[in-house]
């Protein structure tokens, strides 16, 4: 990613956001994140630099924010991203068997508890904690989008829909 | 016969043909309250929160009126700032996406008045990452409010100033703690703050006096100045008023959110009665009533509760855990907490060293790491359930497990430390047996 990238829509989203804070820019951080990781699919090098000089910070006020909020990742994932709840509720209603068709239908490889990505780079398949739906568990996330009662019998159909 | 849903907070949620614009909150009667309220002295609104005896529905319980009454808007030299906490990351809680998704504006609303009567200029709504679409929904509704200028400059004639912006979280579970969420949104990693000061409406954000109140909580404010702090006092018990919603997950027929007067009704109809019982036949072993940090309760068990009368004497009753009357006193009383609302149910099929392993697992990878105790302590812990759940169980587990949890509690910065020892305390304690006989049950199944 280069910083050439970042275009002059992207800096009037940015001017927008830190809007928000006219007491102190430097809460513009985790937006600045955000809309980085929208827009480029991680978080680069250049994309913590970028954003720390915007808000007139060291690059290490940024970095640490990506290495600390699990949202923020720092190598590029799949075109689309599964997010699968593993705790408690959801794992009481099936969850583990949820994952398991989601790698096996991705070809997926790979320890359980990371970042799992299929080798044609389509999907990348991942167990999170609790997203607050666990009355309707198994409950997954696919990119932005949320879904509920998630057993085996859907997964194949949710695959489809992100072809 | 259990008593019938009190719907107040989620009246108009799922209900059939409301929307979540601003248009369709105001035919059914929204920010007439508003208007109501700034008619009002700030000092009145702050006399009715108090008079309601409304509590927190984040987690603790606290009573919203002293909170506020720990800002005086008269005294007071520096900006005040109110920060709404729908961070809603406490496992077995989902009241609060309900409320953004569904009837945003009542937040909204709620978060207008509670602002004017403290004097706010500038609030925030802190939504966890994982709630991209509700974040969206609020910045909508929010604008919307401006659009009609129940935000924004001289709101409504009343000279009145405030501005809100929505702040995303990025999936840590700490920024739900008020002080991690405070640093968070000063754009740092959300390491809680050290105690004292206790309160953030004394030292907050920006190093400013700051109000953090929940979803829900900011919600039943617009109530109580809809229907007087009097009136709604009435609702529920005394010290426990208003209602409260019940997310119920796990092992149930019906798992979902209900709402009820506080105290109406006991956890056995809620589990039998509300949502159908135990689901696939099976029975009742064990339940967590007030999201994953509570203590848990066992089927069987006996407690002596004492409660207040009429007439201001207290009575001493024996029950079990299915009478256990659904509010933050009766809940504390029997050892265990109302918590966030998330009651979490467990079936006698389920094997509890195996969800206690999972709760664990949810704190370790939680923690922020600032404190020993809960950065190394929630690690074990973790790492010998695993192993216990993998077949490779001591006999020795269950002591050596209640000793590091015993070890946090007490000890660290933030509430963290108690949330994950509880659990493990409580599991532990009360199916003692189950952790101790793990070793040979593993190796006769596996036989
Ligand atoms: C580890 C931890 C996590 C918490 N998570 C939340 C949360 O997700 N949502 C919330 O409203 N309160 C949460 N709280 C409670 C808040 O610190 C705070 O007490 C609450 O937001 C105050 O609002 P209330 O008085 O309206 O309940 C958490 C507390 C701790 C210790
Ligand atoms: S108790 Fe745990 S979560 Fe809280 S500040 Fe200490 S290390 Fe962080
Ligand atoms: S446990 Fe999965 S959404 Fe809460």
């Amino acid at each position: 990613m280069s910083t050439s990238q970042v275009t002059a829509e992207f800096e009037k989203q940015v001017d927008e956001l830190v809007s928000h804070y006219p007491v102190s820019k430097r809460s513009a951080s985790l937006p600045l994140l955000h809309l980085w990781q929208e827009t480029f699919g991680h978080i680069s090098d250049e994309g913590v630099d970028w954003i720390a000089e915007k808000l007139e910070l060291q690059p290490i006020n940024i970095l640490e924010l990506v290495t600390f909020y699990p949202m923020f990742r720092q190598e590029p994932v799949g075109k689309h991203h599964i997010k699968i709840c593993r705790t408690l509720s959801c794992a009481l209603g099936g969850a583990d068997k949820t994952h398991a068709c989601f790698k096996k239908r991705i070809q997926a490889e790979g320890d359980d508890h990371g970042p799992l990505t299929s080798p044609d780079n389509n999907y990348t398949v991942e167990f999170v904690e609790c997203i607050a739906s666990c009355g309707t568990a198994p409950v997954v996330m696919i990119d932005d989008d949320f879904y509920e009662n998630v057993g085996e019998e859907k997964v194949d159909e949710l695959l489809k829909k992100y072809d | 016969m259990a008593a019938a849903e009190r719907r107040i907070i989620f009246k108009n949620i799922d209900s059939p043909g409301y929307t979540n614009d601003i248009d369709c909150y105001i035919e059914n009667g929204g920010y007439e309250v508003l208007k109501k309220s700034f008619k009002l002295e700030q000092q009145q609104i702050k006399d009715e929160v108090k008079s309601s005896q409304l509590r927190g529905r984040g987690g603790a319980g606290f009573p919203c009126g002293m909170k506020w009454s720990f800002i005086d808007i008269k005294k007071v030299q520096k900006p005040v700032y109110l920060i709404c906490n729908a961070d809603e990351s406490e496992p077995g809680t989902f009241k609060d996406r309900q409320i953004i998704h569904k009837d945003p504006h009542q937040l909204v609303e709620g978060m207008i008045i509670s602002c004017y009567a403290n004097n706010v200029k500038l609030a925030y709504i802190y939504i966890r990452g994982e709630f991209p679409h509700g974040a969206r929904i609020l910045e909508r509704a929010l604008n919307e409010a401006r659009e009609k200028n129940f935000l924004g400059k001289d709101i409504c004639g009343s000279g009145y100033d405030l501005e809100i912006y929505v702040h995303r979280g990025a999936g840590a579970y700490i920024c739900g703690e008020e002080t991690g969420l405070i640093e968070s949104l000063e754009g740092k990693r959300p390491y809680p703050r050290i105690k004292p000061p206790y309160f953030p409406a004394a030292l907050g954000l920006y190093m400013c006096p700051t109000i953090v109140n929940n979803v829900e909580t900011l919600c039943n404010v617009k109530h109580v100045m809809d229907l007087g702090g009097e009136e709604f006092s009435k609702i529920g018990k005394p010290n426990n008023t208003g209602t409260r919603v019940l997310c119920v997950s796990g092992d149930v027929q019906k798992p979902g959110y209900y709402e009820f007067e506080c105290g109406a009704l006991t956890l056995g109809e809620l589990i039998n009665d509300i949502c159908g019982g135990v689901r696939n036949g099976n029975g009742l072993k064990a339940v967590i009533p007030g999201g994953s940090s509570a203590k848990v309760l066992r089927a069987g068990e006996q407690y002596k509760l004492k409660e207040k009368q009429a007439d201001g004497s207290m009575a001493e009753r024996e029950i079990g855990l299915e009478d256990i009357p659904l509010d933050f006193d009766s809940l504390m009383g029997v050892g265990s907490m109302a918590g966030s609302g998330g009651v979490i149910v467990m079936d006698d099929t389920r094997d509890m060293v195996e969800c206690l392993a999972n709760i664990s697992e949810f704190y370790a990878h939680e923690s922020c790491g600032q404190c020993t105790p809960c950065r190394e302590g929630s690690l074990w812990m973790k790492k010998i359930l695993g192993r216990m759940a993998n077949g490779q169980a001591r006999p020795e587990d269950a002591g050596l497990l209640k000793n590091v949890a015993d070890n946090i509690a007490g000890r660290t910065i933030c509430a963290f430390g108690e949330a994950c020892s509880w659990p493990v305390q409580s599991f532990v304690t009360k199916f003692r047996d189950e952790f101790e006989s793990k070793a040979e049950r593993k190796k006769l199944t596996t036989v």
